[in-house]
């Protein structure tokens, strides 16, 4: 009875989630993320454009509206009249030394408007904090097959221009060019290139010589009845044609699943890149009811991965207990203490022959072997020295100092999409920690400090990369390096090397 | 048989290399007395010049307890500060115990030739080895970088820095140390190598801050003393 109570307790923290994020992330159709200094800033539909901002991309909190500094607390009149009074779904990017910030101006759609704003910072402390009506960019009659709102800003690596997508089920998904100085416009006379229909929230992102176009499909705003998802097709040209991963254009309605519901989240939409640089990419999303919070709609930021060419949406690292396997070197993240073999025959000599070999059982009988019950440090730790300990990695041999639980520490912080957590040996306090000369140590117990707390980013192909919150006395950010196939260290964050990415496995 | 005599003519003979001679596989030694004053680190920043004294027969249990016990022993004067030249003996549980200065040809020295050539066992055996290399000035943020067949202990000037326990192949930059310095000047290296039974060698350089090779190290056996 007590092995099962054991075994369904671990199933439990195995599948417990970490929240989507913490403070106020309660919005609906966020903008893409942008950082502005040491800040985290992102605006969503709502009155006034409410405004979000975050020290850490972990924690958000309710910074006002964009609205509140411009004359009357609403857009131009020129937006008003080609549009609505309504201020959804905005987007921004810096461009240059300036910010543009789109946003939706509906009015009876698909009567709609798209307006820009231009500032100088996104602080709204900041001295010269403010936002200029550039006026209408795009709109649509009524009439026409298209519904100007939901924007989505693009700058081309490849040649420095400026792409506006929008559009939302009446219609067409389009596609204007933007000069780089104004935001507004490049030509009037150039017709908005159609390029997706059956969907809103576009957004465009470029990889490795494709252009790949991000749109929501289903019914937004129905709460758990949400049927949003975030499809995607991709071009060798800006303007398309955008096709799914099954060959469909979506022009014709194509766009393969990057995101729908999972685990206690309802209907993602209005995707949102956000490059954290040194090879970390992350995506924000909402979705339309978070069950953790009553049904409502709260923003995510999520890892961003990329697999034979096209984006892959990554899961945040949830508590559990792992093995932290290096991919340089295939070997375990260990506390370094002489293991114990976790049972069964062991005759045949150091090469790995006799009884075991071959699955006999050694013993001539015809019983079936008894089940070999998990390794856990219950079992073998009163033999472990006391103190802190090194750590080294070693081939994994399913034993207990080889096992590391993963947990989320509260009110430490975070960064995008997750809070800090703990690394600590399985059923111990014993807690992985950066030492002074930026190395490793396990500290017997877990404090806390800055330097015991990890942040763990998922990277394109799947591994992790962890790096301690703080190292004492280093201002440079390090992560945990398999320098050698027994030897882990601490080095300066190399995005190219292997010897950083970390698999988190099942233990 | 040619090359049966060219493998003698070595300092250590090899009986690995004659038999594969004897089934006409060309003779590669990899074990040879040294014929310079100096050595400069491989290319690949590998030392190839040591000191290796015969082996020692122990239990050849290689759990991290074991070989803690089995290095911690004395077994001859000045073990952990001494270094030899070719041809010292010590004594050692009442038997003389040679000290052979070699070059290895590979990246790793193979302990298997060495100890083989001198028709020594080569299972149940703790190997203890030196050299000595100069630095032309101060290297902080630099590492010791191992591999060994099987578990080994290896000392810096004197501070321990690197432990592999448990059965092992040579891995090149298998246990790789903490941050430490070369200072200007002679430094030893010291290791401990234990090998239970098979095949045993070890393989160590120098790696930078950038966790690259380092190969300006000159390797002279004669300096420190």
């Amino acid at each position: 009875m007590r092995t099962t109570l054991a075994c369904a307790a671990a199933a439990l923290l195995l599948v417990a989630s970490v929240r989507a994020l913490d403070g106020d992330f309660g919005m609906h159709d966020p903008s893409t993320i942008v950082r502005d200094g040491s800040r985290y800033y992102v605006y969503s539909t709502g009155a006034g454009l409410p405004v979000f901002v975050s020290d850490d991309g972990w924690t958000w909190k309710r910074a006002g509206s964009v609205m509140a500094s411009m004359p009357g607390g609403k857009p131009r009149p020129d937006v008003v009249a080609r549009g609505g009074n309504n201020t959804w779904a905005p987007d921004v990017m810096k461009v240059g030394d300036r910010y543009f910030l789109y946003y939706s101006a509906p009015g009876t759609q698909p009567k709609s408007a798209i307006g820009l704003l231009v500032g100088k910072t996104l602080d709204p402390q900041a001295p010269d904090y403010g936002w200029n009506d550039a006026g209408p960019v795009v709109w649509s009659d009524g009439v026409e097959d298209s519904n100007a709102i939901d924007p989505g800003v693009f700058r081309d690596p490849t040649n420095g221009s400026l792409w506006l997508t929008y559009g939302s089920y009446f219609g067409y998904i389009r596609l204007v060019e933007l000069d780089p100085t104004s935001g507004l416009r490049r030509d009037l006379r150039r017709a908005p290139i159609n390029i997706a229909i059956n969907g809103e929230a576009s957004i465009v992102i470029f990889r490795d010589g494709w252009y790949y176009l991000l749109v929501t499909h289903g019914s937004c705003c129905a709460g758990t009845n949400s049927t949003y998802s975030i499809r995607m097709g991709r071009a060798r040209k800006v303007n398309g044609p955008y096709v799914d991963r099954s060959g469909v254009d979506m022009l014709q309605g194509g766009g393969s699943l990057f995101l729908g519901s999972s685990g206690r989240f309802v209907g993602a939409g209005h995707f949102g890149l956000l490059d954290l640089g040194d090879g970390v990419q992350k995506f924000s999303c909402h979705f339309e009811a978070d069950l953790e919070r009553g049904g409502i709609s709260v923003l995510d930021i999520r890892p961003l991965l990329w697999r034979d060419g096209w984006p892959v949406a990554g899961d945040n690292v949830t508590a559990g207990t792992y093995r932290l396997e290096s991919v340089r070197t295939g070997t375990a993240l260990e506390l370094a203490v002489e293991g114990v073999p976790v049972g069964g025959p062991r005759g045949g000599g150091r090469r790995g022959g006799g009884a075991g070999r071959g699955g006999g059982t050694g013993r001539g009988d015809a019983a079936p072997p008894s089940p070999i019950p998990a390794q856990d440090a219950a079992q073998v730790a009163a033999n472990w020295p006391t103190g802190p300990l090194d750590a080294r990695m070693a081939p994994y041999l399913l034993q207990a100092q080889q096992k590391w639980s993963l947990t989320p520490v509260a009110n430490a912080g975070g960064y995008p999409g997750s809070p800090y957590l703990r690394i600590s040996v399985a059923g111990t306090e014993r807690s992985l920690a950066a030492t002074a000369d930026g190395e490793l140590a396990v500290d017997s117990t877990f404090s806390g400090a800055p330097e015991q707390l990890w942040r763990i980013d998922q990277l394109a192909d799947g591994s992790y990369r962890l790096m301690p919150k703080a190292v004492p006395g280093r201002s440079t950010p390090m992560a945990l390096s398999a320098i050698g196939g027994s030897s882990p260290t601490l080095e300066r964050i190399d995005a190219n090397t292997d010897r950083q990415r970390w698999l988190l496995r099942t233990p | 048989m040619i090359a049966t005599r060219i493998v003698c003519a070595m300092a250590v003979c090899s009986v690995v290399t004659i038999r594969i001679a004897a089934q006409g596989v060309p003779v590669v030694p990899t074990i040879i007395r040294p014929a310079t004053a100096t050595r400069a680190a491989g290319t690949d920043g590998f030392l190839q010049r040591w000191l290796i004294l015969e082996p020692i027969a122990v239990s050849g249990q290689l759990t991290d307890s074991a070989v803690r016990t089995t290095v911690s022993r004395d077994y001859f004067p000045g073990q952990l500060t001494a270094v030899a030249q070719n041809g010292d003996a010590v004594t050692v549980d009442g038997k003389p115990l040679q000290w052979h200065a070699v070059d290895t040809t590979n990246y790793n020295v193979n302990l298997f030739h060495f100890a083989a050539g001198l028709k020594k066992s080569t299972s149940n055996v703790l190997f203890w080895i030196v050299t000595v290399v100069r630095a032309q000035q101060d290297m902080p943020d630099i590492r010791l970088a191992i591999g060994s067949n099987a578990a080994s202990v290896w000392w810096l000037n004197g501070a321990e820095l690197i432990t592999l326990f448990n059965d092992r192949q040579t891995v090149i930059d298998d246990g790789v140390s903490r941050r430490t310095m070369l200072k200007k000047g002679v430094n030893v290296i010291r290791a401990a190598v234990i090998n239970a039974g098979g095949a045993t060698d070890f393989c160590a350089r120098f790696l930078d801050a950038n966790a690259r090779p380092i190969t300006g190290l000159t390797i002279d056996l004669a300096a420190a003393r």
